[in-house]
Formats: C-alpha cells, structure tokens, sequence
C-alpha cells in the first residue's frame, strides 16, 4: 500500500474506512444482504464502542454499565413509535436528551468514587434501567417491544432502506470518530487525559476535575444513545435484554481488543469482535470456549490490542527505511 | 510588617493520635522567601499539603491576599494564584514537558471546557509554555516525554509547571529532593533568579540552599514552629541549634 502517504496504521485505517464506504454497493451487487446487515450491527456497536473508548480509553473512567446508553437510545425510539410518533428528530432529541439527563445525574453521583467502585456503580445504575424496563409491563416487560416502522427522515437520507440506514450508521460513526479527535486534542481533552495520569496534579494545576469528567461522562453517554437509537431502527425490536451488564462487558472487551485510548483501536476491535462471534458460532456450537480463550490470551499477548500491533508495523516499516 | 500575602494562624492537623501540626501561625511577606526547615517527620509536607488545600486542617485559618482561603478547593487555590510543586515528582509522565507545561498554563487561563480547537496550534499557549521551560532552562529539551528524562530535568519541569501558572506565591516543596551536587547548584540558581520578584514559601532539606536564598525562616519541630527568624538569628539561635542544626552547623 505504498501508494497512500503516513504510517502503516494510518494508511490500513485509510483503507478500511474507504471498504466501509463503498461495502454496502459491493454486498448489493453480490446480492449479499446478510453481510450487509452484519456490517450494519457491528458498525452500530462501533459507535457505542468509540463512546465508551472517551471515557475508558482517554479518561481513565473504567464504566461496567454503557449498554445502558444503548437501551435508553433504542428505547426512545421504541416508546416514542409506540405511540405513533414516528418523526426521526423527535427520535434523535429523546435519545440524546434522556441519555445526557441520566448520565448527569448518575455520572455525578459515580464520579465521586474511583476504580472499583466507580465500576460498581456505573453497573448497579446500569442494571436499575434494566430492572425498570424489564418491569414495565407496557411496554413489553421482558417480552420486548417490536418497533413496526423506522424514524422518518426528509425523503434524501432516509433510514428505510437496508443501504439508507447503513449509510446513516457510517455517517454516525465518521462523525463521533471525527468529534473526539478534535474532542481530545484541544484544551478540553488534554484536561481529560492528564487527569486519567495524574488528578492529583491536575487538580494543583487548578483544574476542578470532577465537572471535566462529568462533562465527558455526559458528553459519552450522549453519542452511545445514538448507536441504541440506530439499534433500535436497524432491529426493529428491542428488549431490556440489549442493556444487561453483560452487554457492557462486551463493549469492554472490544475497546480493549482494538486499542483503548486510541482513535480507530475501538473500530477495529468491534469489527474483529462481531466478526470473530459470527464465524466461531457458525464452526460449533462450542464456539464460546474458543472465544473466550481467544480473547484471554488477546488481553494477555496484545498488549495495546489491535493497534499495539498495527504500531508495530509502523516500527518496522521505521527500521527498514520503508 | 509590611504587607503579608500569606498568613496562617493556629492550625493544627492530628492523625489519630499524632499530631502533625500543632497551633502553626506564620505569615510570609509580599516579595520574600520564607524557608521551613525541621527534621525528618517534623510535618512539613503536611503543612504544605493544608496550604494548598490536598489535606483539611482540624482548626486554624489561612489567609491569601486578606481573603480566607481555608473552605476552597486545590484547583480553586491554584486559580487564585498559589501554585505548589511536589517533593515527589508529580507530572504527567507520558506527555512531552512542553505539553506539561501548555497544561499549567491552561489550568489558570480560563476554563478548558474548549472542544474543537487544538491545542497544539494554540500559540498563546505555547509561547507561554516556551518562556517558563526557558525560565529553568529546559527549552531545548521541550519536546521530550517526562518520563524519559533525568531526575533533575524532571524537579525543573515542576518548578516551569508551577511558574506557568503565573502565581502570586509559590509553594516549592523541597525542589531539591534527590538531586546531586550539580543539579542542586542549578536549582539554587533557578530560585535565586526567581528570587525578588516572586513570593516564595520554601520547604527544603538543603541547607546551602536554605541560608543563601532565604530571608526568613521558621524551623519546625513535631509539628511546631519554635522559631521565626532572619537566617543570621536562626543560625545564632541555640534552642534551634539543639533542637535541629547539630554541633557542625553552629
């Protein structure tokens, strides 16, 4: 790939948000839409993922209860469409609104405690949504709640299509990946990263830590409602299930896998994620072992996951004068 | 006395049954170094630690500027204009000293709630970061990581960290720490430059350092200031002697 400037990693991500772009054309002619729908998924949790990255990657902020966002997004689309209001801003508004409402009042509560026990309890305010949709009979308690028809949007970026709504996806994730560069590399993101290495001289600094985090706590919970508000369109029916610890746990593992506190590491970790699950699960029916042994020895080996190792080509590339 | 911009009256500080500080009052004139020497375990870090808000005092009152400081916080302190540096290296180790530095210059311009524009462009920033490291003389070395350089480079970034924050006063505690011969002779002359125009409240174990910078000093022992003196008095003063400077010193 000599042909494209940078580093090797550089121009490997290059390549693969360039296949992402035009995917949706090759899977059509292919006549391949089951691909299509998984690159649709997996691109959803990319979002949630590269959300959750901003606060465990470059803030430090270990959170057990993400998949939360995911449910409060999806959901707003779910109850809103339960009532027949279909309209895709009212969609967008409810999920952002509700997400940084929640994530203001529990992340002011949770940033109060470090480590564990900020991992505790993003979990128990994360499984107190769950408890509560699981609950509420109306809305379909553990059954779930089918979402007949997707949010309307103007005729030119509507969702209704199979390709309008991957392109709505791609478009989502460019701009949160995009949001967060510029995010971490200005003022506010240096507050970020150098509180995750050392809050005590940060705060001597005269810096009030606890409102930066709770800013980006906000600011993180906010984008990952747009991957539940996209789930919840691209399923059509969503249930409490899509917000269980356990789904939070996921998203741990995929920002680990690719790379946390890196810009694209959460990309490539969701996608070797959801693609690793898809094929193991199709070889056997014990594919949870090998995956589970698979991910222990990627924690254990890949340090710097993904991207530890695309940075290792840009070393060797370096030494050979590449 | 003339104008004092830090004041302390009557704190004290108990541990369970230590007492770390006990009924300490000084006050440091406007433009002067006031230097705390003591012994080992004679609560000075403690005292600085009430000074710049890390720790809680049991009772007793700070005054900065004629204003009561003792209900703000460690970031509010260092926005009014107290900035400390730390007797244990404490900097952002993965970051260059250049950005180290851009980030106490940061801390006290203004809130960071800025998202978009970056701050490596930012030459405000970076020009007052750049007079700082020139001010202990590591702006050759700027865009080295923390991490990677020597003990004694990283005491300076502590000092250019705490001089960014364009402070009234300067809480240095023992900037010296760990330095050998040379680097020490180097620090004394950064403070020495520093001297005159900037409000100094030192805490240091070296005292060469001591006697030729300060020009007044309090000497704590268990918690307590016995003394407050000019370093001609303090040196002349026998219960000091006995209590802390030795024979060799006398």
């Amino acid at each position: 790939m000599a042909w494209l400037p940078g580093a090797v990693s550089t121009r490997i991500y290059a390549v693969l948000l360039l296949v992402l772009g035009v995917a949706p054309f090759v899977l059509q002619a292919m006549d391949q839409p089951f691909y299509l729908d998984l690159l649709s998924r997996g691109l959803i949790f990319a979002i949630a993922v590269v959300s959750l990255n901003l606060i465990l990657g470059y803030g430090g902020m270990v959170s057990l209860g993400h998949a939360a966002y995911i449910g409060i997004g999806a959901y707003s689309v779910g109850i809103a469409s339960y009532y027949d209001y279909y309209n895709g801003w009212l969609h967008l508004a409810l999920a952002l609104g509700t997400s940084a409402l929640f994530a203001l009042i529990t992340g002011a509560i949770s940033l109060r405690t470090k480590g564990v026990y900020f991992i505790m309890i993003t979990m128990a305010f994360s499984q107190m949504v769950f408890f509560i949709f699981l609950s509420l009979e109306e809305y379909g308690a553990d059954d779930g709640l089918v979402i007949y028809a997707r949010s309307e949007f103007p005729e030119w970026i509507s969702m209704d299509s199979a390709i309008g709504l991957y392109y709505w996806i791609f478009a989502i994730l460019l701009l949160a990946l995009f949001f967060i560069h510029r995010l971490i590399n200005a003022r506010f993101g240096r507050v970020i990263v150098g509180a995750r290495f050392n809050e005590q001289r940060m705060q001597a600094l005269g810096f009030d830590t606890y409102r930066y985090r709770l800013v980006c706590y906000v600011l993180s919970a906010m984008l990952c409602s747009l991957a539940g508000m996209l789930l919840g369109n691209f399923a059509g029916f969503i249930s409490p299930d899509m917000m269980s610890w356990a789904r939070s746990g996921e998203l741990i593992f995929m920002v680990i896998i690719g790379g946390a506190a890196t810009l694209f590491g959460p990309l490539v970790g969701t996608i070797a994620f959801v693609l690793l699950e898809e094929f193991l699960s199709a070889i056997t029916v014990y594919w949870h072992l090998i995956f589970g042994v698979l991910l222990v020895a990627l924690v254990l080996y890949g340090k710097g996951g993904i991207h530890g190792w695309l940075r290792l080509l840009d070393r060797r590339e370096g030494e050979h004068g590449g | 006395m003339a104008d004092n911009l830090l004041v302390v009256s009557g704190l004290r500080k108990h541990f369970g049954g230590v007492v770390a500080t006990d009924d300490v009052s000084l006050a440091v004139e406007q433009g002067q170094v006031h230097a705390i020497i003591g012994p080992n375990g004679a609560g000075k870090t403690t005292l600085i630690a009430q000074l710049c808000g890390q720790i809680a005092p049991d009772s007793g009152d700070i005054e900065f500027a004629g204003r009561s400081i003792i209900g703000y916080s460690m970031a509010r302190r260092a926005r009014e204009g107290l900035a400390r540096s730390f007797q244990i290296t404490s900097v952002v180790m993965p970051m260059t000293l250049l950005e180290n530095v851009m980030l106490a210059v940061q801390g006290t311009g203004g809130h960071s709630f800025r998202f978009w524009a970056p701050v490596n462009r930012d030459v405000s920033l970076r020009d007052a970061a750049m007079a700082s490291l020139a001010e202990v003389g590591l702006d050759d070395r700027a865009e080295r990581i923390a991490a990677n350089v020597s003990h004694g480079e990283q005491r300076q970034l502590e000092v250019a960290m705490a001089l960014a924050m364009r402070p009234r006063m300067l809480l240095l505690d023992e900037p010296m720490a760990g330095m050998g011969k040379e680097e020490g002779a180097a620090m004394i002359e950064i403070l020495d430059r520093l001297k005159g125009g900037m409000t100094i409240l030192l805490v240091e174990h070296d005292m060469d350092a001591v006697f030729s910078l300060a020009d007044q000093l309090s000497v704590l022992v268990n918690g307590h200031i016995i003394a407050t003196d000019t370093v001609a008095n303090i040196r002349k003063n026998p219960e000091v002697q006995k209590a802390y400077l030795g024979d060799g010193h006398a």
